[in-house]
């Protein structure tokens, strides 16, 4: 039996893309599956792990507590939407790198999208502030103290001018 | 697309966004209990995930306007039901009338659900270890319920009855919440609780408000224990045992006592009952404590 489909049309990291959806489509499914981005990752699949964490009209969220449907007409930027211009790394995926803030990478996408958000809204923060804002990201390797390094490296950076 | 169908994880539904209130009541009252609102998800969406939700409609409330307002009127912090958490956590009358609300936020899952979450959807939810619900029993939150007929009123503290049970309707939609605003210049709040990870489900959570005089005697105080009863439990009792006294370490640590005497807790994986009894006492004893000296600091007009 087929099911009924509805249409959709968001932008995802600068593109207006449309599509027909099954209402319970989730938008990391919609991300990933119909879209082919599969930067972010799929976890939990119920709100827990911050995998598919992705920025939606300038906030993050979890992609997997959303129907892609909802999401007509708003805005989702993923972790491929966050590399500088050209493609290449930006300051804060060179910082993971450098500070070793990744091992496996499962978490990575969900983590950077948690930073970027923060460093957006506070260039300067606290490692409290830190920790706080990947609060809701798990990482099962790191041990997190590479992670905070590498958010804290990217702010020093970005201070010096990096871009 | 058939094979992203297989794996989708929730069983199929009819999709429908609103644009008034009036159009959702409509679709309630046509569909009753096979139609389920949904607002922010953050609850929902899991319950669907794991199918205990299972609704054959949705009704997206998200975008409408008309409960997306937050403002002082008639000594109350009004709130529409859509109005997301970090709406509340950054909103200047919030955090001015109602301190309490930014104390219980800052325990509220994490960045990400906050910015989905809504005030209303914790509420009507009643997971009974949640903080807004919480926040609304203990200050006694009015919640304006609307359906196809009209509106109507119902008490927080008369509102949740068990886990995920509470006195709303099939039909009906949580328009507004009205939470009380304290007029004391001396006032001080405070929000605790124990859980495993910060931004889980608390074991236990307790908070409390209190309002002082010049004097530094008690005119008014409100204590509450979430996650260690079916619902969210407001101890009215002890507010009565502390208001018009001075509340010194001795009547505060007799008060904490009384708390955890009130409440009747379950064991269950997490927590034994005999430990989620200790929390009690420990948090209650913690949030008078830290609301008197909060209150304590402040001058009096």
């Amino acid at each position: 039996m087929s099911e009924k489909l509805y249409p959709v049309s968001m932008t995802v990291n600068g593109t207006l893309r449309t599509a027909e959806v099954p209402s319970r489509l989730t938008l990391v499914d919609f991300l990933r599956d119909t879209l082919r981005l599969t930067g972010t990752h799929v976890g939990c699949e119920h709100g827990i792990c911050g995998a598919c964490s992705v920025i939606l009209d300038g906030a993050p969220v979890r992609s997997c507590l959303m129907y892609a449907v909802q999401l007509d007409g708003c805005s989702v930027t993923t972790i491929e939407g966050l590399t500088r211009p050209d493609g290449t790394p930006s300051v804060l995926q060179d910082a993971f790198c450098e500070a070793h803030g990744l091992q496996c990478g499962y978490c990575t996408p969900g983590m950077i999208v948690a930073s970027h958000a923060l460093l957006e809204s506070n260039p300067s923060p606290s490692e409290a502030e830190i920790r706080d804002a990947i609060g809701g990201n798990l990482c099962r390797c790191t041990g997190y103290q590479q992670i905070v390094d590498a958010v804290q490296l990217a702010a020093e950076n970005i201070a010096k001018g990096a871009k | 697309m058939q094979c992203i169908i297989d794996a989708m994880k929730a069983a199929p539904f009819e999709y429908t966004r609103v644009s008034t209130l009036a159009e959702a009541c409509e679709l309630l009252s046509e569909h009753g209990g096979d139609a389920k609102l949904i607002a922010g998800g953050q609850s929902l969406v899991p319950m669907m995930a794991m199918r205990l939700a299972r609704p054959a409609w949705l009704v997206d409330i998200n975008r409408l306007e008309e409960l997306k307002h937050v403002e002082v009127r008639d000594d109350a912090l009004v709130v529409g039901a859509t109005v997301r958490q970090c709406v509340i956590e950054r909103n200047a009358d919030a955090i001015r009338s109602l301190p309490l609300m930014n104390r219980a936020l800052k325990w509220v899952g994490h960045v990400q659900t906050r910015n989905r979450g809504t005030v209303g959807g914790s509420i009507v939810h009643a997971d009974p270890s949640a903080e807004i619900p919480l926040v609304a029993c203990v200050l006694d939150a009015t919640l304006v319920l609307q359906d196809a007929s009209g509106q109507s009123e119902v008490s927080a503290r008369e509102f949740f009855f068990a886990p995920m049970v509470t006195a709303i309707a099939p039909e009906q939609c949580l328009a507004e919440i009205r939470f009380p605003v304290w007029k004391a210049a001396r006032l001080g709040c405070s929000f605790e609780e124990v859980s495993i990870r910060h931004g889980d489900f608390a074991l236990v959570s307790a908070c409390a408000q209190v309002a002082l005089d010049a004097d530094g005697k008690c005119t008014q105080a409100a204590l509450g224990i979430g996650g260690a009863s079916p619902f969210p439990h407001a101890l009215p009792e002890i507010g009565a045992m502390l208001e018009g006294k001075v509340l010194d370490e001795m009547l505060i640590e007799d008060a904490a006592t009384a708390a955890a005497d009130l409440i009747d807790p379950d064991g269950d994986l997490h927590a034994t009952a005999e430990y989620r009894r200790f929390l009690a006492r420990m948090l209650a004893l913690r949030v008078l404590k830290a609301a008197t000296e909060d209150a304590l600091k402040k001058a009096a007009k």
